[in-house]
């Protein structure tokens, strides 16, 4: 080893280095081991600096998205606004139609209690070209048997009562009207008044004297003295008192959302109506009274009313 | 005797450089990880060879052979255990290339960009012609010599390394 030049040491180095790996590889062949010793040691050196490398390159990587590489980001924004938009559109037309489901449910739940009154449910389609009167229009008419005086309810309260029937079509007239109102009394104390339409939301309980106690908050109910609707059946709630001469001024809140009808009941008879007892907390009759809150249509019918062709 | 004396005598003539110090280490830890870490990434990076360059650079500067065996012996012992390859594959070959590149880097000139791609491109190419051999003598893993894209990354692998080159060549000292 003494003469072995430098030059030639290094050559020896390398044979010997270069040997010495071949055996390595061929004691990992015969043992069929991977030397995994110096791997653990390698990986578990490296592994915490690549899991640093990995969390630096995904802030930076964050960063450039989130803050420099924002080219892309207002085109994806307008598509993203986009399509939140239809989403919206299409959420409320489901909400529209759950509600719609719902409302029609009940409807049908009603129908079902009460399966010995006639009745149909009918939908709402117009309303009033004028706008001092307070009438809808139905999608049915006298072909599925609605005649003129018959009451219109939803399953909440009293709606109005049919003034015109057509033939595929019939015209209501709405209990907040002027010239609409029901026989009703309060529910605790009975005592009875008509009720009528002001030509606004609410409605006004017109003939109580001031001896009468009346609260705010009262329930009034359907008296039945129109003989068109039964008894019982809410029409609204007292909202305001106040004293007047001759009688309170009463202003009562209607039961039926009467402001935003989409479906509706139309009792198909004009002879007097039972409800059953308890079944619809809701049921409501609309009479017609006059003006002056009396009755208009005090039917007398006993029969029920007769489907026209 | 006298051939390697003047041998000596024309390797005095060539510029040894030396560099601050732990740049070796930690240039050799950065090409492992980054060899490791980049193509988790940029998949495309995997044609690249960060750990041969670095024996290459090294041992050109260097120009002792006996470190520069040493050096791609230890790169390539730590590639191999980070990679799945039995240890020893990537270890002899860069073993050789680390004495190829010391040795040659004694007797030429290799500062100009060029003679750095073509010695990269020659080393490149040795050192998948050792690894293929290798493979097929001791690990009787039958390799093609020459694929497609063992010439891109050959190419690939000079391109990056002239400018790789260059910037490590501000860690000498001066």
């Amino acid at each position: 080893m003494v003469g072995i030049p430098s030059r030639h040491r290094s050559l020896f180095l390398l044979t010997g280095v270069v040997l010495l790996q071949v055996l390595l590889l061929a004691v990992q062949i015969k043992r069929d081991s991977q030397g995994r010793l110096i791997r653990v040691w390698t990986v578990s050196a490296v592994s915490p600096v690549e899991r640093s490398g990995a969390w630096g390159i995904g802030k930076i990587r964050d960063a450039w998205r989130h803050y420099f590489a924002l080219s892309d980001t207002a085109r994806a924004n307008e598509d993203l606004r986009r399509e939140n938009g239809q989403l919206k559109l299409e959420i409320m037309q489901l909400q529209s139609k759950s509600a719609e489901a719902d409302r029609l449910a009940a409807l049908l739940n009603f129908k079902q209690m009460q399966a010995k009154v006639p009745m149909i449910v009918a939908r709402v389609i117009g309303s009033s070209a004028d706008a001092n009167s307070a009438v809808i229009y139905l999608d049915q008419g006298l072909r599925e048997g609605i005649h003129k005086n018959m009451g219109v309810i939803t399953p909440e309260g009293v709606v109005g009562k049919v003034i015109e029937s057509f033939r595929d079509t019939c015209q209501v007239l709405l209990l907040t009207d002027r010239d609409s109102g029901v026989g009703a009394m309060i529910s605790h104390s009975r005592i009875q008044s008509p009720v009528g339409g002001l030509g606004e939301p609410l409605l006004t309980m017109k003939y109580v004297g001031n001896d009468d106690e009346v609260n705010v908050g009262d329930r009034v109910v359907t008296s039945g003295m129109d003989r068109i609707f039964p008894k019982d059946l809410p029409v609204g709630t007292i909202s305001q008192v106040k004293p007047g001469s001759p009688f309170k001024q009463i202003r009562v809140r209607p039961s039926a959302n009467i402001e935003k009808l989409e479906e509706v009941i139309v009792l198909l008879t004009t002879d007097p109506l039972a409800l059953k007892p308890g079944a619809p907390p809701n049921g409501s009759a609309a009479t017609a009274p006059s003006a002056s809150g009396q009755p208009v249509s005090r039917l007398t019918n006993t029969k029920p009313a007769e489907k026209h062709p | 005797m006298n051939d390697t004396f003047d041998l000596r005598i024309s390797e005095s003539h060539i510029e040894v450089h030396k560099f601050h110090g732990g740049t070796i280490l930690l240039t050799m830890i950065f090409a492992l990880m980054l060899q490791a870490f980049l193509p988790v990434y940029i998949p495309k990076a995997n044609i690249l060879d960060l750990p041969l360059l670095i024996t290459i650079y090294f041992g050109l500067s260097r120009r002792n052979p006996s470190t520069g065996l040493l050096l791609g012996t230890l790169i390539g012992l730590l590639q191999d255990s980070l990679s799945k390859t039995p240890l020893g594959l990537f270890g002899i070959a860069k073993t050789v290339i680390g004495y190829l590149a010391s040795s040659i880097g004694a007797r030429l000139d290799t500062e100009h960009p060029l003679a750095r791609f073509a010695l990269t491109f020659s080393f490149f190419a040795v050192h998948q012609g050792i690894v293929v051999l290798v493979q097929k003598l001791l690990l009787a893993q039958p390799q093609p010599w020459f694929t497609m894209r063992l010439g891109i990354s050959c190419l690939v692998n000079s391109i990056l390394g002239v400018f790789l080159y260059y910037l490590l060549d501000r860690f000498r000292k001066s």
